[in-house]
């Protein structure tokens, strides 16, 4: 691995953090025009940011040190996490420190911690919060690892940027399997990532929270980090989404027209999966926490077909 | 300065356990005896053994001995390999953690009445055995030794006799130990009638059709399995573990499970040595069944070591998965993989040993310091025993596989192998192991998930009874216990390349060859099977995540003194309480839901006579209901048919004996 190529990384790691809000601020512009609203500033969840980080964070007199420690531990790990996920080139040596199944394993420890931190302050929101995500995300986390293992075995490879550059190379045929995957893993990104219909990152009600109710005891800075982790997040399971299933565009190298070009694509891409969030979202209603697992369900089957799918008829083949 | 052979330190490990044994017997007369003597002793056996099995895995080479013992034609053999060095190192670790925590824990029992003679002899002797299981050469010396262990522990399950409950589970493990000793016996028998000894040399060497190896498979399978706790035998164990004295579940657990791993390793990849994917997805599914069942049993619990109980039955299963898929990899030609298969299987041994023993001292930290096992009156523990909180977390974290701890590199070797399915010619086969992925991948999950139960019950949170509250620290002896184990799961999952070279001798031995490549790209680069396959770098992601954190909380947290407190948000109302806490049933209740039909619920609302309700809520396991009380049954419906030859009559039971003889003199001649 060359200097070049971990300077690359760094580079690209630090886009995913200075990005990540602009792709939350987008979606609830495209959500307020079509509701006929004017809408926020795109750059209004940079204020938000900037603002929490210069507000006094307060704690409860029960929090105890795992409270402190978790939106550092929450933010680093999903940035050590999307930072292994080609987003302008795929000649990233970040790949090879953290595969896939590492990626999903470093998406659990964030997600570990933060329900931890929900259950700390000792209050019912939090336990209730802590409670359904991680009963969301038992369901979710195996259907977002079977369907990084259909592309991981059609590439035999679980690195992430020889995924893509398998897709590259190859033949362009539709691969049922792919079909499979794909929509299994964008269900699995709506409720991973806390949208609707599984949950609403705009409720103000604590009933019916699962993300909100687990950060509700934060403040200031803590608030801040915690929040610019979950765009994060948002943005690495949209580039997951992006730049996997349709890699088309992404730089091969490390030429500076190839990567400006990189840049520009990989915008544009998640400039329409943002709308296309954005969309569903203003015609889909939040699902009662119990039909959820029926929609993980799906996710889960979807993904286990497309993976058996792929065994069995394009293995052979 | 001479450097004792391997062979004589394991020699000495088991001196050192047996004299500790006898040292206790004088306990009854000086109580301090156990703390000061008993339990150093066990510690440095423990030590001896860890550095012999280290010995025989970096010098590789068998090392036999004869022991002046057992029958004239008969006499007990003991051969230390690289397999045995290996399980040396797994029982050694874990009972010097126990042998050091011990000296702490055990000082709760002296002013008790409880026999102090008993605790610490057949702790000795449950060692012991333990140790002259995996060193045993031959079947005789196997059964003798798997006899004692079982025995021994049994006693150790029945320490707090005054209990009706903790008297019933010592009797049902006690009888499955031997159900599943008659199995291995069995399965001994028929490697020996056609190997001509009960040698373990003799059985190599024998030549065994399919359906006769497959009958000493199933008869192993079925034997280890009992003792290993694969559902659906599992019931006794999750009765059994959690009432010995907490060192002692932590041995059982942690180290008491990988001996049955290392019988059913032993017996069918070394002794019975042939693969049949017949077999291996047998393995598979029983593995698989034993990793979802046990998870999904354990989140329902909510007494701490009942569920940590819970938790063995579900690694087991996916050490079971990992051999499954070694042995389908192997059967189909497929050597590569197959050796990175059984070398997770191994990696996850070794840790579920690390981790089980270490949240079983913590449960055990926790029982000590607030006699209580009860998730539901917990809280808060973690400001009360920062460092058993700590250690605690760690244990957590682990177990759930999440990196950069040792769980997730054993999860990940087997997703590796898994992963290598395309290789297979057999669609149906292919087809089986995305199944067991899934299984394994929604199991890692559910054990997440309750892990953040467990502690955010009982660590976080606010106390929810006066005991609890009032919990205080514990003695430094059980701290250092703890926190040995907690460094080892730290170091396996951040430097799985040198471990996996430590270990390599194991395959090298048992399946004539090496996974060399995994570390062939330096210490940094875990490559199982090619490094543009896979790659996990452990010590980066490791170092990433630490530096960064370092830095995050130094930048941000320079003000760390002034946070202001402020009362928890209350809607408006009145001050939340530590009632109004989510407890550890409610935080298990969406899942409950949707697993429903796995369990046996018993939930309901019942009028008191004080106009009151009262809600109760008790969930089984249904493999009571679908398999013991059925045999529980028929075993008393056979019984009272027997019942009547029973006259009281001596002459008729020595008739009764001599006809059983003839026939069987009969049968045999």
């Amino acid at each position: 691995m060359s200097q070049a190529g971990w300077g690359l990384a760094v580079a690209q790691a630090l886009l995913y953090v200075a990005l990540a809000p602009l792709l939350a601020g987008w979606i609830r512009k495209v959500k307020a025009s079509l509701q006929n609203r004017r809408g926020p500033s795109v750059l209004q969840p940079y204020r938000d940011l900037r603002k929490l980080f210069a507000k006094e964070a307060r704690m409860a007199h029960t929090a105890s040190l795992v409270f402190r420690a978790a939106p550092y531990v929450v933010f680093i790990a999903t940035w050590l996490a999307a930072a292994a996920i080609p987003l302008v080139t795929t000649k990233l040596p970040t790949a090879a420190m953290a595969d896939v199944i590492v990626i999903v394993g470093l998406l659990a420890l964030a997600r570990f911690f933060l329900a931890l931190a929900g259950m700390d302050v000792g209050t019912a929101f939090g336990g209730m919060g802590a409670s359904r995500e991680m009963f969301v995300s038992a369901l979710a986390e195996p259907a977002m690892l079977m369907a990084v293992f259909t592309l991981a075995m059609t590439a035999h490879s679980t690195n992430l940027a020889s995924v893509v550059d398998y897709q590259l190379l190859g033949d362009n045929i539709l691969r049922p399997s792919y079909m499979f995957a794909l929509a299994g893993l964008v269900l699995v990104a709506v409720a991973e990532t806390g949208r609707i219909p599984v949950d609403n990152p705009a409720t103000h009600l604590e009933l019916t929270m699962i993300h909100e109710a687990m950060i509700l005891e934060y403040s200031g800075r803590h608030l801040a980090i915690m929040e610019w982790a979950a765009q994060l997040k948002l943005l690495l399971y949209g580039v997951l989404l992006a730049n996997v299933f349709f890699p088309w565009g992404i730089a091969e190298g490390t030429d500076p027209a190839a990567l400006g070009m990189g840049l520009a694509v990989v915008v544009g891409k998640l400039a329409v999966l943002g709308a296309a969030l954005a969309v569903s979202e203003t015609v889909l209603a939040k699902m009662r926490l119990f039909r959820a697992p029926d929609f993980l369900n799906l996710a889960l089957l979807l993904t286990l077909l497309g993976l058996l799918s792929h065994v069995i008829l394009e293995v052979g083949a | 300065m001479i450097v004792a052979s391997p062979l004589v330190l394991a020699g000495s490990a088991v001196a050192l356990a047996l004299v500790s044994a006898l040292v206790s017997l004088y306990s009854a007369r000086v109580p301090q005896l156990l703390r000061q003597l008993v339990m150093p002793l066990f510690a440095l056996a423990g030590l001896a053994a860890l550095a012999a099995g280290l010995g025989a895995l970096v010098q590789g080479g068998v090392a036999v001995a004869e022991l002046p013992l057992g029958l004239p034609w008969l006499p007990w053999g003991i051969r230390l390999d690289a397999l045995s060095g290996f399980f040396l190192c797994v029982i050694g670790v874990v009972s010097f953690a126990a042998g050091v925590y011990g000296r702490g824990y055990v000082r709760g029992f002296e002013r008790g009445g409880d026999s102090l003679p008993a605790l610490g002899g057949f702790t000795g002797l449950f060692l012991a055995g333990m140790l002259l299981v995996v060193l045993a050469d031959d079947a005789f010396l196997f059964m003798v030794a798997w006899e004692l262990m079982s025995l021994s522990s049994y006693f150790l399950v029945a320490f707090h006799h005054d209990h009706a409950a903790n008297r019933r589970a010592a009797f049902l493990y006690l009888l499955m130990a031997h159900i599943g000793g008659l199995s291995i016996l069995l399965g001994y028998g028929v490697l020996a009638s056609f190997g001509d000894g009960f040698a373990f040399d003799a059985m190599r060497d024998a030549e065994l059709s399919f359906g006769w190896a497959s009958v000493a498979f199933v008869l192993a399978f079925v034997g280890f399995g009992m003792k290993a706790g694969l559902v659906p035998l599992h019931a006794w164990l999750p009765e059994a573990h959690p009432v010995a004295p907490s060192h002692i579940s932590a041995l059982m657990s942690g180290v008491m499970l990988k001996v049955a791993v290392y019988g059913f390793i032993r017996v069918v990849f070394d002794l019975i040595g042939q693969f049949h994917w017949q077999w291996s997805v047998a393995v598979l599914a029983i593995g698989s069944v034993s990793a979802l069942m046990g998870v999904l049993y354990a989140l329902m619990q909510h007494d701490l070591k009942r569920l940590l109980a819970y938790h063995s039955v579900e690694n087991i299963g996916i050490i079971f998965i990992g051999l499954g898929l070694a042995l389908l990899f192997l059967s189909t030609g497929h050597p590569v993989v197959g050796t990175l298969a059984f070398v997770a299987a191994l990696y996850h041994t070794i840790n579920h040993a690390l981790f089980k023993g270490l949240l079983f001292l913590g449960a055990g930290a926790v029982l000590h310091s607030t006699h209580e096992r009860d998730l539901e009156q917990m809280g808060g523990l973690l400001r009360r025993m920062p460092w058993t909180g700590v250690f605690f977390l760690v244990g957590c974290i682990s177990i759930s596989a999440l990196p950069p701890f040792n769980g997730f590199v054993s999860e990940w070797l087997t997703f590796q192998a898994a992963l290598q399915a395309w290789r297979l010619d057999s669609g149906v086969l292919r087809s089986l192991i995305p199944i067991t992925a899934a299984v394994l991948a929604l199991t890692g999950a559910l054990a997440a998930a309750c892990f953040v139960k467990v502690y955010g019950v009982a660590f976080l949170g606010q106390a929810r009874s006066r005991h609890v509250r009032r919990a205080r620290r514990v003695p430094h002896s059980m701290r250092v216990g703890q926190g040995v184990l907690a460094l080892l799961c730290l170091l396996l999952g951040v430097l799985p390349t040198y471990f996996i070279d430590l270990f390599d001798a194991v395959p090298r031995q048992v399946l004539g060859r090496g996974l060399t490549q995994a570390s062939a790209h330096g210490w940094l680069w875990l490559t199982p099977i090619a490094p543009e396959t896979a790659s996990y770098g452990a010590p980066l992601v490791a170092i990433t995540l630490a530096v960064a954190l370092m830095l995050g909380l130094w930048l941000l947290g320079r003000g760390i003194r002034r946070v202001r407190r402020c009362d928890a948000w209350d809607c408006g109302f009145a001050p939340p309480t530590a009632t109004m806490q989510y407890t550890a049933s409610a935080f298990a209740q969406p899942i409950r839901r949707v697993f429903g039909l796995l369990f046996h619920i018993d939930e309901g609302l019942e009028a008191q006579h004080n106009g009151r309700l009262r809600h109760h809520l008790h969930v089984s396991d249904r493999a009571w209901g679908l398999l013991y009380m059925p045999v529980a049954r028929l075993v008393e419906r056979a019984a009272r048919h027997v019942v009547h030859l029973q006259s009281g009559n001596i002459r008729i039971y020595l008739g009764w004996t001599l006809a059983t003889l003839l026939v069987l003199l009969w049968i045999t001649a």
